[in-house]
């Protein structure tokens, strides 16, 4: 399993991290059940603070996708929840398409559309629902 | 003072004659994390840790290494032992043996681990036989830290640790921090190379002419430091932009980049208020953001 984090984006690095193992799960990468290297060995392959790894494991077991066995390390589980969210997903894919049709449309071009994706993903999930 | 601060200063100063190296230096170093210390030369970092150490004596204020006051100078001696200091010029005896340089500094330690010595010489390749006087800038900087790793202590403070190391030198430096990190050892290092502090850092400080100008964890910039690009139809007002959180405006024409350390919602609520043209909001990475924060005014 390969995971890749960019420290020079506007992202903490666990939230990277919490991306990547959700992402692994809700494409099959990772199965329920599977185990996920232990904080230290992923945070030295990493080469990031072994605090990233903990949050991020701890924030993924809050959500219920993994589970922290002292000693032995995490575990995946949550299985059902990963497939809706993989259904989210693709519904999700589809707004999008339809989203940057329409824009295309009116005359925007892709790298204009691009750049306003990422203004609005660059606003936390709390602001933005205030906007 | 508290267990969760391994390094804490209240007041911290050193002044030499009229000039002050560090000004009332208020730091806290959380136990447990890998902090980064960083300035530009002259800064006052070095002279911070040595102050620390015990290795200079502070002008006024005072700090707490380890929960033990660095004025009570027979509890610091004891203190000291469970910390682990590579210096800035790395002085190891010249007339020695790098193997002798290894087998006289073990002797002091009681935390010394003999297989991890012997580890790290095949590690990082280090000829055992050749005199340190001998050896290359980067050799010297790898018995260094050697010297250091080899032992546990309860926490590492690094002047410049990746000096003179080639790549494969600084990939295995930072790794080895990152294991003893996960090993409960907290991190305390100066240094230059923003990349690196970059990937392995909890938590940043940035010191500039003896003042300390950015205490923030990197999650905390990562995710609130934002370079806001905005145009507008005539030439803005500045003030009507400076809201908490903006940290510099440049203005030219009818364009203008704003930094804020936070609070970059409200700067865009306004910028549209004042009907700009294009409002573009970028991350701004740790370089940048040492480079806006120690430019002269």
């Amino acid at each position: 399993m390969f995971f890749t984090l960019t420290p020079t984006t506007g992202q903490p690095l666990y939230l990277q991290l919490m991306q990547q193992i959700r992402h692994a799960a809700e494409t099959g990468t990772l199965q329920d059940g599977d185990q996920l290297p232990g904080v230290r060995t992923l945070a030295e392959e990493l080469v990031v603070s072994p605090n990233t790894v903990v949050k991020a494991y701890c924030e993924l077991e809050h959500e219920g996708l993994l589970e922290l066995r002292q000693g032995s390390g995490a575990f995946v589980i949550g299985k059902r929840r990963t497939r809706s969210l993989a259904d989210h997903v693709q519904a999700a894919r589809k707004l999008i398409r339809d989203l940057i049709q329409q824009l295309r449309e009116v005359g925007l071009l892709d790298e204009e559309i691009r750049r306003a994706f990422e203004a609005e993903l660059l606003y936390p999930p709390e602001i933005a629902k205030k906007r | 003072m508290t267990d969760t601060f391994v390094i804490e200063t209240r007041g911290l100063t050193k002044s030499y004659g009229n000039a002050e190296a560090v000004r009332e230096l208020n730091l806290s170093v959380g136990a447990g994390h890998i902090t980064a210390f960083l300035g530009r030369n002259g800064a006052g970092k070095s002279t911070t840790i040595k102050m620390l150490l015990g290795i200079i004596r502070p002008t006024a204020g005072e700090a707490v290494l380890l929960g033990t006051r660095i004025a009570d100078l027979k509890g610091s001696r004891e203190t000291r032992r469970r910390v682990a200091y590579v210096s800035e010029d790395k002085p190891l005896y010249r007339y020695m043996t790098a193997e002798q340089m290894i087998r006289f500094a073990s002797s002091f330690y009681p935390d010394w681990r003999a297989a991890d010595a012997k580890k790290l010489v095949k590690e990082y390749d280090l000829p055992l036989d050749r005199k340190v006087k001998s050896l290359s800038k980067g050799m010297r900087t790898k018995l260094a830290l050697l010297l250091a790793f080899a032992r546990r202590p309860d926490l590492l403070i690094l002047d410049e640790p990746s000096e003179g190391l080639d790549p494969v030198g600084i990939e295995h430096l930072l790794r080895t921090l990152v294991a003893r990190s996960a090993e409960g050892v907290s991190v305390f290092f100066s240094s230059h190379q923003i990349a690196e502090v970059e990937r392995i850092a909890d938590h940043v400080c940035i010191l500039d002419k003896g003042c300390l100008l950015v205490d923030a964890s990197l999650d905390q910039l990562r995710q609130f430091y934002r370079r806001i690009d905005l145009v507008f139809s005539s030439a803005p007002v500045e003030d009507k932009l400076r809201v908490p959180g903006v940290e510099r405006i440049q203005t030219t024409g009818n364009q203008m980049t704003i930094f804020a350390s936070w609070n970059a919602e409200e700067v865009i609520e306004r910028a549209n208020v004042l009907n700009a043209t294009s409002v573009q909001v970028a991350p701004v990475g740790l370089r940048d953001i040492f480079l806006e924060m120690v430019k002269e005014e």
